[in-house]
């Protein structure tokens, strides 16, 4: 068949459907650019950082070539040591020793010193042999360890950084060991993150659903006024919440100073579950209290819109057919909650798992999440190689609990309303 | 076109030879609160009544923040009041721009200091101190081991949340010799000992972190004592009328310089804030809005004798004080902020 200026008809409908999709396309183009450009480029770019590290590779350039070769069994040889001499003679010039030494220094603590001194001191001396001369400036440069750190840090490719945030470390032979008794706290972290997440969804859909389902029953006119109240603090910067949480819970503040003036404080002194005042703020409880507050309504709105797309005729059904209301309710109306329960609790966990600033302000440093090690790595730390590593962790436990999730419950039956 | 040329290069010449000359606007950082005030008070306040403009900012010494902007090439702080380790730290990572004191035409040699760091003026002399209300206390701490005492004074305890002086501290509260300190907390050994004697008062210290939580926290009563610079406390006992005894025990003494950030566009301006800055005159005004030593020798005598027994520098407070070792932060900052913070997590 044909159409009527000749093509096979086949052709023509291929034509007329390509079109129609380059038009779809065009009009996603810059929703689709505008998440590429400023999504995924950048959190790829901060997420290489978790295992590309140039510093060694650029900076000691003859060392890493010198290098090559070396089997590691023994001290290298002298030219290895010149090549060193000459590497940190250039980076004392160009003010890169410090960044060599902060480099090696998270293999080989103390390293750092060492480096910047030797680089100064090298600087001075214009003749070998170098292996007497690098030696005698200090000892570390006669262990063949030291420079097996090197050659594996000389590779701009390095597992390092991810290892560490899971509280291992590679040895000198290459296995893969747990880091030192003192410094093993990641994986901790990242289960209390997880913990402290699972907490806090839990409580938000344990006081979210019933006034989502309150909400979704009453009439118009009531509903909307007390919806006032859920939206208002889901309005309100969270930054503020949080300081008006700092404020109600400190030692002194209004919620100790109630507890004291209406006997709770001596009730519960009497029974000896507490000695003293109450400590409330800085705590764990005081973590999970905030954040439950702020994600109330992350968990509540999905609820509600998928409440309120039930109609009543079910339940009256149920009942009229004889079913106990509390039967009913778990048989016929919970289920059909289900896809507005999991939207709501997937959406609170994986934002929760992201908390930064409210465990800073009203936890203590033991309620500190993987965020705010994430901070402290890029801020004070001055570790981006460990903040990113930290972040692909975060990201990582993330995905995983997507799939398991699509896998238990499938994506699809998620609703938002 | 010749003509204009020369004008205009015999313009700017003189413009950069003529320090505090009206129109420069630059961003200045430093460490908030009483400190910032001050700083306000004796230079941002005259260096604006002059016709230039500045622009305060805040932080609390992360030397990472400088580096990402010098490394982004984003500078936006001109001139930064960093601590001796900031200073070090910034330099040898080529985050600060070395000073060149002929362009500033200030005197090296009268400066306490003044030829420690390649990368910074020093501004002022401080003390990292502790202090309690003495209306609350009546026999209150005296030493630095009362600070480590919790059967003697109970109660929590404020501390910075930085390993600085911390440890240093909890070594001498073990009975390091303060002149040992340094060498001891060199080795694992050292490290580990004093975490161990700080895991003692774990569970009682509160932790602050900018250098105005200090004073509000013993104000309020949230702890017995803190660890604070002197400043903060003289200031809230001078201003503020607060009942505050300050404990000179073993200070940690240490500076507070004057850099500029590496690449800074503003590069003449910041030079000229801080020769303005570092003028006896200007030093000496400082230290009627907090106790901090000015560290241009020259302003001493300009200084209030009445202020001069608060400083640090004043002999009574020095008897056991100890000098914060710039070069063993330097090298040694960055491990042990890491272990004080995977310390303070478990």
């Amino acid at each position: 068949m044909r159409a009527a200026d000749g093509t096979p008809l086949k052709l023509k409908l291929q034509q007329t459907m390509r079109r129609e999709k380059i038009k779809a396309l065009t009009l996603i183009a810059p929703l689709f650019l505008f998440i590429v450009i400023t999504f995924v480029v950048p959190i790829g770019m901060v997420l290489t950082n978790s295992f590309y590290d140039p510093d060694i590779r650029d900076t000691m350039p003859q060392t890493v070539a010198a290098l090559r070769d070396w089997d590691g069994s023994a001290l290298p040889d002298e030219a290895a040591f010149a090549a060193l001499a000459t590497d940190f003679k250039a980076a004392h010039k160009a003010k890169t020793a410090a960044l060599i030494g902060k480099r090696l220094n998270y293999e080989i603590p103390t390293l750092k010193s060492k480096v910047t001194v030797t680089a100064r001191k090298l600087d001075k001396v214009e003749q070998g042999p170098w292996k007497e001369v690098v030696t005698a400036i200090d000892p570390v440069w006669g262990n063949p360890e030291t420079w097996a750190t090197i050659k594996r840090a000389s590779s701009a490719y390095t597992p390092f950084y991810l290892l560490n945030v899971v509280d291992l470390k590679q040895e000198a032979s290459g296995s893969v060991i747990g880091v030192d008794e003192n410094r093993r706290i990641y994986r901790d972290i990242l289960w209390r993150t997880l913990g402290i997440s699972a907490l806090v969804t839990a409580m938000t859909l344990l006081l979210g659903y019933p006034v989502a389902y309150m909400l979704a029953t009453l009439p118009q006119r009531q509903a909307s006024i007390l919806m006032i109240f859920v939206l208002l603090p889901f309005w309100t910067s969270l930054l503020v919440r949080t300081t008006a949480w700092s404020i109600l819970l400190q030692d002194g503040g209004v919620i100790t100073q109630f507890m004291s003036v209406t006997g709770i404080t001596w009730a519960l002194n009497a029974l000896g579950v507490l000695s003293g005042e109450p400590q409330l703020y800085k705590t764990r409880f005081a973590t999970v209290l905030a954040m439950t507050h702020i994600q109330l309504p992350f968990t509540l709105l999905p609820i509600y819109s998928v409440m309120k797309t039930i109609s009543p005729t079910y339940m009256r059904a149920a009942r009229s057919l004889g079913a106990k209301p509390a039967y009913a309710f778990w048989k016929v109306y919970m289920p059909q909650t289900l896809p507005g329960i999991s939207a709501g609790c997937l959406l609170t966990f994986i934002l929760s798992l992201g908390y930064y600033i409210t465990p800073a302000l009203v936890g203590g440093p033991t309620d500190n999440m993987v965020a705010g090690f994430i901070d402290s790595a890029m801020n004070s730390e001055n570790n981006w190689g460990k903040a990113a590593a930290l972040g692909t962790v975060l990201l990582t436990a993330t995905l995983i609990l997507y799939y398991v999730y699509n896998k238990l419950v499938g994506i699809d039956k998620m609703k938002l309303g | 076109m010749k003509y204009l040329l020369m004008t205009t290069a015999l313009a700017a010449s003189l413009v950069t030879s003529t320090a505090a000359l009206a129109g420069d606007e630059l961003t200045v950082v430093s460490w908030g609160g009483a400190y910032s005030e001050s700083q306000r008070k004796a230079f941002y306040e005259p260096y604006n009544a002059a016709g230039n403009k500045i622009t305060e900012a805040e932080y609390n010494g992360e030397v990472a923040k400088i580096k990402a902007m010098v490394e982004a090439n984003a500078v936006t702080w001109d001139v930064i009041d960093v601590d001796t380790a900031t200073g070090l730290q910034g330099c040898a990572e080529g985050a600060l721009e070395t000073i060149d004191w002929g362009k500033l035409g200030l005197d090296k040699s009268k400066f306490i200091g003044g030829d420690l760091l390649d990368c910074a003026v020093p501004n002022i002399v401080y003390g990292t101190v502790f202090g309690y209300d003495s209306s609350k206390m009546k026999d209150g701490p005296t030493t630095i081991n009362d600070m480590f005492d919790l059967a003697k004074f109970p109660g929590k305890r404020g501390l910075w949340k930085n390993p600085t002086v911390n440890l240093e501290w909890a070594l001498i509260a073990d009975g390091v010799p303060a002149a040992d300190v340094y060498k001891i907390l060199g080795t694992p050994e050292g490290v580990d000992r004093a975490f161990k004697k700080l895991d003692t008062i774990k569970g009682d210290i509160v932790w602050w972190e900018a250098g105005a939580q200090a004073p509000q926290l013993l104000a309020d009563g949230q702890v017995v004592m803190t660890s604070a610079w002197n400043g903060r406390l003289q200031t809230a006992i001078d201003k503020d009328g607060k009942p505050f005894k300050i404990v000179w025990d073993h200070q940690g003494l240490d500076w507070d310089w004057w850099a500029i950030t590496k690449g800074t566009p503003k590069i003449e301006e910041a030079y000229r804030f801080i020769t303005f800055a570092s003028q006896p005159v200007a030093m000496a005004e400082q230290t009627k809005h907090i106790a901090y030593g000015p560290a241009n020798k020259d302003a001493i005598p300009s200084v209030d004798p009445a202020v001069l027994g608060k400083l640090p520098t004043a002999p009574d407070n020095l008897k056991t004080a100890f000098n914060v070792d710039p070069q063993f932060w330097a090298d040694n900052g960055d491990q042990l902020k890491e272990r004080f913070n995977a310390w303070l997590a478990k």
